[in-house]
């Protein structure tokens, strides 16, 4: 190699790691050069970055406050003190949108918190066990499969009662199937494999083999999914936003803005387009991110 | 003889293939059972209330909680839902007072012309999409596909639908509004599929055809973006799986126009799980109708569902999610189907 191993490029780009680390870096490091290649992810990584720091600094980045009404400033049209504008109750737009940044993050981050690690359960056991304990659990996963999961929310939520939480849990019911079966899947190609074999001749313990040999195999898989389903999970958020299921007013729930400025659309029109033009451009970003990590971290696609 | 005894085991093969499948159907059905039997139960809401009316006398209230079984143990709430169900009682709807059923006869072809018109759009700008991407992979046209397919991922379809009506009907007036119809068409041709374009050219009608189109554009093209969105992106990944093989080569050896190579050897490979894509998107065009019925007052399964469930009216929410999750399973099977009998290669 003629790379000088003393920069920390050299070491991290080195293909004789001294230690797990130096290897775990250097693959890491990999990927980031491999995403860097990619623009329209690095502007999904951006975007994405942007919601998070929009989120944690709301407060002080909104010129108004989010709920404050102002019966003077009544549906304004996008202006130098209003950008984008004001709704029915004299509201400013862009700080409702900026705050509602927070619901959205607090919804993917709960919902990838809550569905990631139980798809990524049940699918390993079904997968390493077998049998009829693979046959049960999978028998469930199709079950919950089987209905359109915007629709399922919709009941479960119905029967829950409105309300983010409730929002909250009734997504993380319907979306949680695909990871299992993801993982499932993942865990049938390495259970035959001599190195689980030899775990299990050294006498490690199931659980010992799934969360030491198994999950870390998943998880490159596991992230890229969570990435792309962000962007659904936004959607079906918003859409319970709209009907009337989700946030509450006067929350700023993207999803119940569209549908308050719905009775405006004609006249009014930034009331609805705004919130609509922030969940947009949040999905895209995930979308975008998540595409991109696909291509970096799974080489079958090359 | 050999041959015989070959195709008599793959019959019994076969045969325990089917079964297995039955046995696999029957216990999906359950669960969707239980499923939508919990979430019932499970609601906060009053079920006695909602039929009732909060008005009602101590008695009236009784009778009603008893006619509902509620008295009863919840195993046998359980039994006396899926003996209805199976029989067909999904119960009342508060709403229509008409039986479940006939309210979702009722309402469904609605939604089955709006989801096929989508599906149309979906298929015919989504399949031609994918595979100019796929040719040209790496170049600007993959790129704007790429770009297009993740738009129509990202944008929320009621959303879409409100800026479609902004533009499309209140500025430029291209289209018809919310709704089937005009109110001055209303009546004019009596329903016979459900299918309104389908019964007015029925009847002759070629006015209310053209006027009932002109309603259904929008919102088709709204769900049909969602769909080639899905299509394009898969109709890609398969082929340019499909240019990589070597007989693509042969075909380009031998002489081939490069429009035949692509358009029928490549594409004729994979027609079998391109038509699984379509059939599966086309399915969840059925979910992607909840909130685009929503926004365009379209008298279909989505917009009952969603009235329904603003009223606590949770048999018809339930009786409707049964009926979209069955056809779901349904689709599901029949691509499985498809794909085991027409494509030799998912036999083994």
């Amino acid at each position: 190699m003629t790379q000088a191993p003393h920069t920390l490029r050299g070491w991290l780009l080195s293909s004789d790691p001294q230690s797990r680390r130096q290897a775990h870096f250097g693959q890491a490091y990999r990927r980031w050069l491999a995403l860097q290649r990619n623009p329209l992810a690095l502007v999904g990584l951006a975007i994405v970055l942007g919601l998070i720091l929009v989120a944690a600094f709301a407060p002080w980045i909104a010129p108004y406050s989010p709920i404050l009404q102002e019966l003077d400033n009544r549906l304004l049209p996008p202006s130098a003190a209003h950008w984008m504008g004001t709704d029915d109750l004299g509201r400013d737009i862009l700080s409702r949108v900026l705050w509602g940044a927070r619901i959205t993050l607090t919804v993917v981050a709960l919902v990838a918190v809550i569905v990631a690690p139980v798809g990524l359960a049940v699918g390993v056991i079904a997968g390493y066990f077998g049998g009829w304990v693979d046959a049960a659990l999978m028998r469930v996963t199709d079950v919950f499969m089987a209905f359109p999961r915007l629709i399922l929310a919709l009941a479960f939520v119905a029967a829950l009662g409105p309300g983010i939480e409730n929002a909250v849990i009734a997504i993380s019911i319907t979306s949680w199937p695909p990871y299992a079966r993801m993982a499932r899947a993942e865990t049938l190609t390495v259970r035959q494999s001599d190195f689980i074999a030899a775990a299990r001749l050294l006498g490690a313990s199931p659980f010992r083999i799934l969360w030491g040999h198994i999950v870390p195999l998943c998880l490159s898989s596991l992230i890229v999914r969570v990435t792309l389903d962000m962007a659904g999970i936004i959607l079906t958020a918003a859409g319970l936003g709209f009907l009337g299921l989700g946030a509450q007013p006067p929350s700023p729930e993207w999803g119940a803005m569209i549908s308050a400025g719905r009775r405006f659309i004609l006249d009014q029109w930034w009331v609805a387009a705004m919130p609509g033009l922030a969940i947009l451009v949040v999905s895209l970003g995930f979308n975008l991110l998540g595409d991109g990590l696909r291509d970096v971290f799974d080489p079958k696609q090359k | 003889m050999s041959s015989l005894s070959l195709s008599s085991g793959a019959l019994r093969r076969g045969g325990a293939a089917v079964l297995r499948l039955l046995v696999a159907i029957v216990l999906t059905l359950a669960g969707l059972l239980v499923v939508t039997f919990f979430i019932g139960r499970v609601m906060p809401i009053d079920p006695v209330l909602a039929v009732v009316g909060d008005r009602a006398t101590e008695e009236v209230y009784q009778a009603a909680y008893k006619a509902l079984g509620l008295d009863q143990s919840l195993f046998m709430q359980f039994w006396i839902y899926v003996t209805n169900v199976v029989q067909g009682d999904f119960g009342r709807s508060v709403l229509t007072s008409r039986p479940i059923v006939e309210d979702v006869l009722h309402y469904f072809p609605a939604t089955l012309e709006l989801a096929t018109f989508g599906t149309l759009i979906g298929v015919c700008f989504g399949v031609p999409l994918g595979i100019q991407a796929a040719v040209h992979q790496g170049k600007w046209i993959d790129q704007v596909a790429r770009f297009i397919g993740l738009l129509g991922y990202s944008a929320p379809v009621f959303w879409l639908g409100l800026m479609g009506l902004l533009v499309f009907y209140a500025k430029l007036d291209w289209v018809g509004g919310p709704g089937r119809l005009d109110v001055a068409y209303d009546d004019l041709v009596d329903p016979v599929t459900g299918v309104l374009m389908l019964d007015a050219a029925l009847a002759g009608e070629w006015e209310v055809v053209g006027n009932a189109f002109s309603h259904l554009v929008l919102p088709s093209a709204v769900l049909g973006y969602n769909s080639m969105a899905y299509i394009s992106r898969m109709t890609r990944s398969f082929m340019v799986e499909q240019l990589r093989q070597e007989y693509i080569t042969t075909a380009r050896v031998k002489g081939l126009s490069e429009r035949r190579v692509v358009w029928r050897h490549a594409l004729g490979n994979i027609a079998v799980p391109l038509i699984t894509v379509i059939a599966l998107s086309y399915a969840h065009l059925l979910e992607g109708s909840v909130l685009t019925e929503t926004v365009f007052a379209w008298p279909g399964l989505g917009s009952y569902i969603t009235a329904s469930l603003l009223n606590a009216d949770m048999n018809a929410v339930l009786g409707g999610t049964l009926i979209i999750g069955v056809t779901f399973i349904g689709i599901n099977l029949f691509c499985d189907a498809l794909y085991r009998l027409v494509d030799p290669r998912a036999k083994s």
